[in-house]
């Protein structure tokens, strides 16, 4: 039982296709990273995403991104060029309306664009910038770490992801998102922004090596087969629903069966 | 025992009475069979048993499949057993499910990881196991509902019944007791929760908890006291009061429903040997054949995926079983009352959902018997069932508890109402204290006056026959459904019930109770309501339905 | 059968004579199978056919047993399925539901099914018999003596009334007795205490306030719990977990009394909810609001951790912290008011309410 196996991959092929396109956008993305651009093409790209934030943004957030805290719409002074990756590209926003919880849709701008609102944001203040893949795509992780993910994950996440990132329920309407289909990059960007009523987990307490973690054992333990249907991986309530219906049901049609007497001669 | 009937005087299964000069085909069986007898007198027994008239309804096996289950896990909890650790113990994790590699969990987790990742079979055992439990709750109470609606509760059955509540309620405690020995995420949580309750406990809560948890929560204790519960006290009770339970079967005989023939001095079905023996004997196998196609095709309690117990863990999603959500819905929606007495803490807002809401259940189903014999005046036995239409009182207050029942357990999914129909959580929970209250009231009226209709119905088949779905022009050119006359076999069905009679002795508070309990039957129709109705009508005539209305109910007086 | 029909005389058990006469049993009508040679041959081909399938599948759980490893897995239906595991299952699972089913038909349709009908008798025992039964008891009693010497029936039932007392006795170390020192020792005290460190969850490490965002959520535990194993380390989580937040101190309610228990607007507070001791940590930043997901007990983290929805009654408590010369949270104290759910003696006095100062 103790000798190491590798671990296993499954669902393979889409996870690395998923990999390898992040990690081309991150590439595209570490392109514009400012330290790697003279300062005329910063200002270009910044003052390209200020005009993309006046028309996209600035109707709710305010033009120097200020907010409107008594309509409950966030300053985006502080939040980094991360929250506005993580808000745009996963369709969050521009979000139809101030009231309910933004939630993912079709992004429609180019990565470019993205690009160029993060630049502008982050010049507003401070905030974590865009992460390198290699701050939280795992890669070279012992079973040990992976597992060691998994305690972290179920410490701190699946309260309201539940036990695999299926998804909560949060009071007044809210819900936390199932997990299953989020990016590494954008699970860092998460946990470091906090967006809508997600707290924030800094690296302070969870530094980058733990995040790898996290997204590893998330990606590990979606792809463990399952002894039969899962049923929702929801936990005992669907379980219960399903031996009421498959099991008390199936067996209340054999016993009317057994007990018919069926067409006579 | 019964006393051997006619049928059976002829009877060429008693092989241990077979003279030497009896014809071949008797005696093959005499050997092995002489043999035991010669040393038992087990024939003494047997004779009287193996010709056993059983009637044939797919209601009366519902019992069955709570009996079946509780032999299936009779059979995969030993198997269980062979592997499972119960120990508090903490280990690091060195086997072959690589997500949990070197986390320090209980030996009691380890082992269940073991059983389902390195134990050929052993993860298709516990889930077996976890679905026979789940169906042997639901299979009890569905029977016990059986037994409720058809008035198969009343003497001689009461101590049956009683049995029944025992079963059940242990039952949970057993059902429990197994949920949390694996020591995961979510068996831990219950515990959580179990001792947060048992410290509600006025007076004695704390005391109650040190002895239960041996110390304070969760200590390395209650995981070996709840396997010897699990594995032993519990199942010894268990077996002990389904002998017993089967015993008053045997001896009562079972009831059967109403029919031509059938009468509360016989019974009419089917002998023990050979179609019950077959027809109970396939019946397991096909219990345990689903079981088993369950538990292979369907994942239950994915233990792997929940985690070791960790006090600092939850997730969302943390239900019990089904068959405690009505305490945890009833726990949900409590308000917050607690009192802070000098310096004492009284938790009401745990102590009547937890404690008080399933002595109130288990003591209102245990009593119900005598609180409806009392309540009749009732002192005869039963054998013939009731429908449950022309008992409209007890089936509407039956359905008016379900319907709390009910009220309560959606109550322990709130959150999952609030995803599910995007209203918020905490007007859910505020609609459920409302509901628990208010829907028993409506489910009660609402039953009450679809069984008084079915009543009616009844008295309109006995007088005018059933519909045909012919309709036939009449020469003036109205319309008419014709009807078929019934046979008098089920004319005799439809009109033989009882019909209920207030007490005229007892106290006030009784009298009033039993016109309650009579009041607003439909009566039955009469021979001469009969005579006159086939005098009216011709085999295949058209009928007045308004008519025959106004005739069927004046025709009765009200019972009252 | 008189027994049969003792009852109230206001209520007859059943009707003197129903409306329509009982025309007893019906006739019994025969089935296919009784008459049609061919229909009784192919209901016998179909159960010889469903045992004929037991062995197959039987030998097929083998082959799965042997040569599928307890690894193997396969792709249907959009699930990745244990392969052994579902093999196994379902090869024994059929074989057991089609010998069920085979006997249901045997019974159904080979077995005689004509009905027939048993005698019932009363439940009690007839007259004579308990006329028996009443004189060997009286008896009985008559020789035992006990009615001239009663003493010795009044000692025998005191006696073994009282060895009820031994019997609960010898279960009195089933755990240690929660008196005023025991509890002041284990639930109302937990290994927090001043200059202990706070640390990150599972990676222990220490939390320095100036690394604290606001809207950041810590779910941390003392420093000193490294050190505990097994039973120890649980006892102790169980009560010593703590959610340390970060919030604008200009957008909450800090009381006079607690002005320095936080650190700039970070506050620690009890993990384990006051209700029946779940581990909350469903913290919406920007309403402050804590959520159980247990049993939906709302606190305010905003105001002290008072309850504003829910089943929970009491307020979370809360941990005073400061910082060491090295900038890193440490505790204060101990927790001033015991953690978790409700007990008996527990002085509910000097938990923060809403409004206290």
């Amino acid at each position: 039982m103790s000798e190491r196996k590798p671990l296993r991959r499954r669902r393979g092929t889409r996870a690395f296709v998923l990999a390898a396109t992040l990690g081309l956008l991150a590439v595209v993305y570490a392109g514009f990273a400012p330290a790697t651009r003279s300062l005329a093409e910063n200002t270009e790209q910044i003052t390209q995403g200020k005009d993309l934030f006046a028309t996209n943004c600035a109707s709710c957030h305010g033009l120097g991104g200020e907010g409107l805290a008594e309509e409950g719409v966030p300053a985006l002074t502080n939040v980094g060029a991360a929250a506005v990756e993580f808000q745009v590209s996963t369709g969050r926003m521009p979000a139809p309306n101030t009231v309910s919880q933004p939630v993912p849709r079709e992004n429609t701008f180019t990565a470019d664009e993205v690009a160029a609102m993060a630049a502008y944001v982050a010049s507003l203040g401070t905030g974590p910038g865009i992460p390198n893949e290699d701050q939280y795509l795992p890669s070279g992780l012992t079973a040990e770490e992976i597992a060691e993910g998994g305690e972290l994950f179920r410490t701190n996440c699946s309260a309201c992801h539940n036990f695999k990132g299926s998804g909560g329920a949060l009071p007044n309407g809210v819900t936390a998102p199932n997990l299953q289909e989020t990016s590494p990059q954008h699970v860092w960007e998460a946990m470091r922004t906090g967006p809508g009523q997600m707290p924030v987990f800094a690296s302070g307490a969870i530094p980058d090596a733990d995040v790898k973690k996290i997204v590893a054992y998330l990606e590990q333990v979606n792809a463990q087969p399952s002894a039969g249907f899962n049923l929702g991986g929801l936990g005992p309530v669907s379980e219960g629903l399903w031996a009421w219906i498959a099991g008390i049901g199936v067996l209340v049609l054999f016993a009317i069966w057994i007990t018919t007497k069926g067409a006579r001669a | 025992m019964a006393k051997p009937t006619k049928i059976r005087e002829d009877s060429p299964a008693l092989a241990v009475q077979t003279p030497p000069e009896a014809p071949p085909a008797v005696n093959k069986l005499a050997p092995a069979a002489e043999w035991v007898d010669q040393r038992s007198g087990i024939g003494k027994v047997i004779k009287g048993a193996l010709r056993k008239i059983f009637p044939d309804h797919w209601s009366f096996l519902l019992g069955e499949i709570a009996l079946y289950s509780f032999i299936i896990l009779l059979l995969t909890g030993v198997f269980l057993t062979l592997w499972f650790k119960p120990s508090m113990g903490e280990v690091e994790y060195s086997g072959s499910y690589e997500l949990m590699r070197n986390i320090p969990m209980s030996e009691a987790f380890a082992s269940t990881l073991n059983i389902s990742f390195d134990v050929r079979g052993g993860l298709l055992m516990r889930q077996i196991h976890h679905w026979a439990a789940m169906l042997f709750v639901a299979a009890m109470t569905i029977h016990m509902l059986r037994v409720f609606f058809t008035g198969a509760f009343r003497k001689p059955r009461e101590l049956n019944w009683i049995i029944g509540v025992g079963l059940l309620s242990i039952g949970l405690i057993e059902g429990f007791a197994g949920y949390s020995l694996p020591d995961d995420l979510l068996s831990g949580t219950g515990l959580r929760f179990v001792d947060g309750s048992i410290r509600s406990i006025p007076i004695i809560g704390t005391w109650v908890e040190f002895f239960v948890f041996g110390g304070e929560f969760p200590g390395e204790l209650i995981i070996p006291r709840l396997y010897m519960v699990h594995i032993l006290l519990v199942p010894g009770l268990l077996l002990g009061l389904i002998s017993a339970h089967m015993a008053l079967l045997v001896y009562h005989k079972h009831t059967q429903w109403p029919g031509p023939g059938r009468t509360q001095k016989n019974v009419v079905g089917y002998p023990l040997f050979p179609v019950y023996a077959a027809k109970a004997g396939g019946f397991f196998f096909i219990v345990f054949g689903v079981t088993t196609l369950m538990g292979a095709l369907m994942q239950i309690n994915p233990v792997w995926l929940y985690g070791p117990y960790n006090p600092s863990q939850v997730t969302a999603g943390s239900q019990p079983d089904w068959y405690m959500g009505f305490v945890e819905g009833a726990i949900r929606i409590m308000p917050n009352w607690e009192w802070h007495l000098g310096s004492t803490t009284w938790s009401w807002n745990i102590f009547i959902p937890f404690v008080g809401l399933m002595g109130l259940l288990f003591t209102g189903l245990a009593l119900y018997p005598f609180i409806e014999a009392w309540v009749t005046g009732d002192k005869s036995e039963h054998h013939l069932l009731d429908r449950p239409r022309n008992a409209p009182n007890r089936t509407a207050f039956g359905v008016a508890c379900m319907t709390c029942y009910g009220m309560f357990w959606a109550a322990g999914g709130n959150d999952i109402i609030a995803t599910q129909f995007h209203v918020s959580l905490n007007d859910v929970t505020y609609f459920m204290r409302v509901a628990v209250f208010v829907a028993p009231v409506i489910a009660f009226i609402v039953t009450k006056r679809i069984c008084l209709s079915l009543q009616r119905r009844d008295a309109e088949t006995v007088l005018h026959g059933s519909p045909t779905g012919v309709i036939v022009r009449s020469p003036d050119g109205g319309y008419t459904e014709a009807h078929t006359p019934v046979s008098q076999g089920e004319a005799y069905t439809l009109t033989r019930h009882p019909q209920w009679t207030p007490v005229e002795s007892g106290g006030r508070v009784r009298q009033r109770l039993s016109r309650w309990f009579a009041h607003g039957q439909i009566a039955k129709p009469t021979a001469e309501d009969i005579e006159a109705a086939s005098h009216h009508a011709h085999p295949i005539s058209p009928v007045d339905a308004a008519a025959d209305e106004t005739a069927s109910i004046g025709s009765g007086k009200d019972a009252e | 059968m008189s027994e049969l029909d003792v009852r109230d005389a206001a209520t007859p058990p059943e009707p003197a004579a129903t409306p329509v006469p009982d025309p007893g049993l019906e006739e019994h009508v025969e089935r296919y199978t009784d008459v049609d040679d061919r229909a009784s041959r192919a209901t016998y081909r179909q159960i010889v056919a469903m045992l004929g399938a037991v062995p197959v599948l039987v030998v097929a759980f083998v082959v799965v047993y042997f040569a599928v490893p307890i690894s193997a897995e396969f792709a249907l239906f959009g699930t990745t399925w244990k392969a052994q595991h579902v093999l196994l299952g379902g090869t024994v699972g059929l074989a057991i539901l089609l010998i069920g089913m085979a006997l249901i038909q045997w019974a159904r349709l080979v077995m005689s099914d004509v009905e027939m009908s048993e005698e019932r008798h009363p439940a009690q025992t007839g007259p004579e018999a308990r006329a028996v039964l009443a004189a060997d008891t009286k008896a009985g009693v008559e020789e035992s003596g006990i009615k001239r010497r009663a003493l010795i029936g009044s000692g025998v039932a005191g006696g073994l009334g009282l060895l009820v007392v031994p019997a609960l006795l010898a279960l009195g170390d089933l755990g240690p007795w929660p008196t005023d020192a025991v509890r002041a020792k284990t639930i109302e005290k937990t290994i927090w205490a001043e200059g202990i460190r706070l640390v990150n969850d599972v990676n222990y490490l220490p939390l320095k306030a100036s690394e604290l965002v606001v809207g950041q959520l810590v779910n941390a535990e003392p420093e000193n719990l490294q050190a505990l194993h097994g039973s120890e380390y649980q006892i102790a989580k169980a009560k010593a977990a703590i959610i340390v937040v970060r919030m604008d101190p200009n957008s909450i309610r800090i009381p006079d009394s607690r002005k320095d228990w936080q650190v700039d607007g970070i506050l620690c507070y009890s993990k384990i909810c006051t209700h029946v001791g779940c581990p909350i940590s469903l913290w919406e930043q920007q309403s402050h609001h804590l959520l159980c997901p247990c049993h939906q007990s709302t606190f305010d983290l905003g105001n002290s951790g008072v309850v504003v929805f829910g089943p929970a009654a009491r307020s979370l408590p809360q941990l005073p912290i400061t910082t060491d010369a090295d900038g890193y949270l440490v505790a204060r104290s101990d927790f001033t008011v015991p953690v978790g759910p409700s007990f008996f003696e527990r002085d509910s006095s000097k938990d923060f309410k809403d409004g206290d100062n």
